[in-house]
């Protein structure tokens, strides 16, 4: 019994380190990429080391993908959407899960609609409405765009996160005298605080890794894969110079995620409710 | 990466919605009674947000899709015309083709994979889990134009994938144009990108739903002489029906919206072999100008993955009932 169950052991840890192997091994080939000598008679080949490892490429991608702009660009977009994504998801979430009130089923509703409602359906008029507005190329398209498709995520999380809390406690905040608004600061915001700090990870991972909307409606100011998209467009002949711009744009994304791994796989796996 | 993960947590509150929903779950729902028009003041700036920027446009996107319109000078009506084109327009069909195609990598592999493994993996505590599981969804966390630059890459002609079959002897199947350059592997080469993103996540979520999974059932399955495929089919997969949904859901979806990784690594080429409905409504709009059109192909997109997500999860709610 006991070598079967040592063979099964092995065979487990034979077949998730493959898939180890599987899922990081591109992201291992573009690092070693990223490492190689740029210009002619050097392209880095294959999966195989560097014949130096050359540090300064990435100094290089910084400059000519014009990195420090869109990374500016995209942390004050996250810096203004994440609070007031999570600000406006916490407030409406708390009132669908504590108040009973006239078409709360259809607005919850047309919330969830957001999930599934694919951008591309949207784009175009939204591109002219926000020209209208005078805001193409700005922080505030992004800003406003990312957050009224988050609110719809957002609200359905917080719901389900204040569903949870025990009815004793809003009878004990409203005993002590505690209007709905001051329940809601004093009393759920610090009950719902696990629920609360996995929504602004979660919120934060999608403003950076926006794609279409930057892509659509910035030129100057793109977000930082936006402007990865543009450099890997323009030197698509200088592989190690692209790879490192990937490798820079892929860093603050994942500092958060192994910051953050639990709130990450708590917003991916558990979907909020419990059955 | 190809899942992205709003449209994970958009499968999730789909499938939980629904089920809540057929289950006549409003009613159980612990809603704390009282009755409060205050409610409309905590909700009203979330809703006018969203209504301003997704219901609104959505309207508005109807209404232009019933225009020849260039985007600068006066639109002239359509009519029905810019929606007829999807039976006739060879592009727009070639585009659902492709998606079609795509779903086998971004969808049914993934899921496949997932749950072979998942039943492979036996269930023991796995000292380690966590930092395998960090490595497994990489993949699903790194922004997806990075990974994508990435697989550009790998399927370069001096890329790894290329390297590595040269040195096994088999060069001679590395297109001259390098993987994405080639007509005929282009597409499949796209669905590997997707199949990489969305595996890992497919074996973390299964696996997860396989320890959830009370070991009585499988002494039972035991007892009964059940042999490993038996079980399978006994405990393992009606156990995991919860998640199969989701991960059918959310990578149907996704598969319908692909747009990020064919921008990165084809641009829909070479020719349009790899372009999808998503790419063409975004070539439409601002690169060929039939503004239109491309509100119509966003519309019908919609309405197509609308359909998909109800038909996915009616089907799966009556296997579930069936259970």
């Amino acid at each position: 019994m006991s070598t079967s169950s040592r063979t099964t052991v092995v065979m487990n840890y034979v077949l998730l380190t493959i898939c180890a192997i599987v899922a990081i091994y591109p992201l291992i080939g573009v690092i070693l990429a990223s490492l190689y000598p740029t210009g002619p008679g050097s392209q880095p080949s294959g999966f195989s080391l560097p014949p130096t490892f050359e540090w300064h490429n990435y100094v290089t991608a910084w400059e000519q993908g014009k990195f420090a702009s869109s990374f500016q660009t995209s942390f004050i977009v996250a810096a203004a959407m994440v609070p007031a994504s999570v600000v406006l998801s916490v407030v409406a979430g708390y009132a669908f899960a504590t108040m009973r009130f006239r078409g709360s089923q259809i607005i919850f509703w047309l919330f969830i609609l957001g999930l599934i409602i694919p951008t591309e359906a949207t784009i175009v008029p939204l591109y002219y409405d926000v020209r209208a507005m005078g805001l193409l190329d700005t922080y505030w398209a992004l800003i406003i765009l990312e957050t009224s498709g988050e609110v719809a995520f957002g609200i359905f999380w917080m719901r389900a996160a204040f569903l949870a809390a025990p009815k004793s406690l809003l009878e004990a905040a409203r005993i002590d005298g505690a209007n709905s608004w001051q329940t809601l600061w004093r009393v759920m915001v610090p009950f719902a605080r696990p629920a609360i700090l996995t929504l602004t990870v979660l919120c934060f991972a999608d403003s950076w890794n926006e794609f279409f909307l930057a892509l659509v409606f910035t030129i100057n100011h793109m977000t930082a894969p936006a402007g990865l998209a543009s450099f890997s467009g323009r030197y698509t002949q200088d592989i190690a110079l692209v790879s490192a711009g990937a490798v820079i744009v892929a860093i603050p994304i994942l500092v958060v995620f192994v910051f953050f791994q639990r709130e990450f796989l708590r917003g991916m796996l558990t979907g909020a409710v419990k059955g | 990466m190809e899942i992205r993960p709003e449209v994970v947590r958009g499968a999730v509150a789909s499938v939980d919605a629904r089920r809540r929903w057929s289950r006549g779950g409003r009613n159980q729902e612990r809603l704390p009674g009282e009755a409060r028009r205050i409610a409309y003041l905590y909700i009203a700036p979330a809703f006018i947000l969203y209504a301003a920027f997704n219901l609104v446009p959505l309207v508005q996107g109807v209404n232009i899709s019933f225009y020849n319109w260039d985007g600068i000078t006066p639109g002239t009506w359509a009519g029905l015309s810019n929606y007829t084109d999807f039976f006739t327009d060879p592009l727009i069909r070639e585009g659902y083709v492709h998606v079609l195609q795509l779903m086998l990598f971004y969808a049914f592999l993934p899921i496949a994979l997932g749950l072979l493994l998942a039943a492979l993996l036996s269930r023991i505590r796995i000292r380690g889990l966590t930092a395998f599981r960090l490595v497994l969804f990489l993949p699903l966390v790194i922004t997806d134009v990075a990974t994508a630059v990435a697989w550009t890459w790998v399927y370069d002609v001096d890329g790894p994938l290329s390297t590595v079959l040269r040195a096994i002897g088999l060069g001679r199947l590395v297109p001259a144009q390098g993987w994405l350059g080639d007509f005929n592997t282009a597409l499949p080469a796209v669905g590997v990108f997707g199949l990489w993103g969305a595996f890992g996540f497919c074996l973390i979520l299964f696996l997860a739903g396989v320890m959830k999974i009370p070991a009585s059932l499988y002494e039972a399955a035991r007892v009964d002489g059940a042999n490993a495929i038996h079980e399978f089919f006994a405990v393992t997969l009606p156990g995991l029906r919860y998640e199969l949904q989701v991960v059918l859901v959310l990578s149907l979806i996704d598969t319908l919206g692909t747009f990020d990784e064919i921008y990165v690594m084809t641009s829909g080429g070479p020719g349009t072999a790899t372009s999808v409905p998503a790419y063409l409504v975004w070539r439409r709009m601002f690169q060929t100008s039939q503004v239109g059109s491309a509100a119509a192909l966003g519309i019908t997109l919609m309405l197509i993955i609308f359909a998909v997500t109800w038909s996915a999860n009616k089907l799966m709610d009556r296997w579930s009932d069936d259970e």
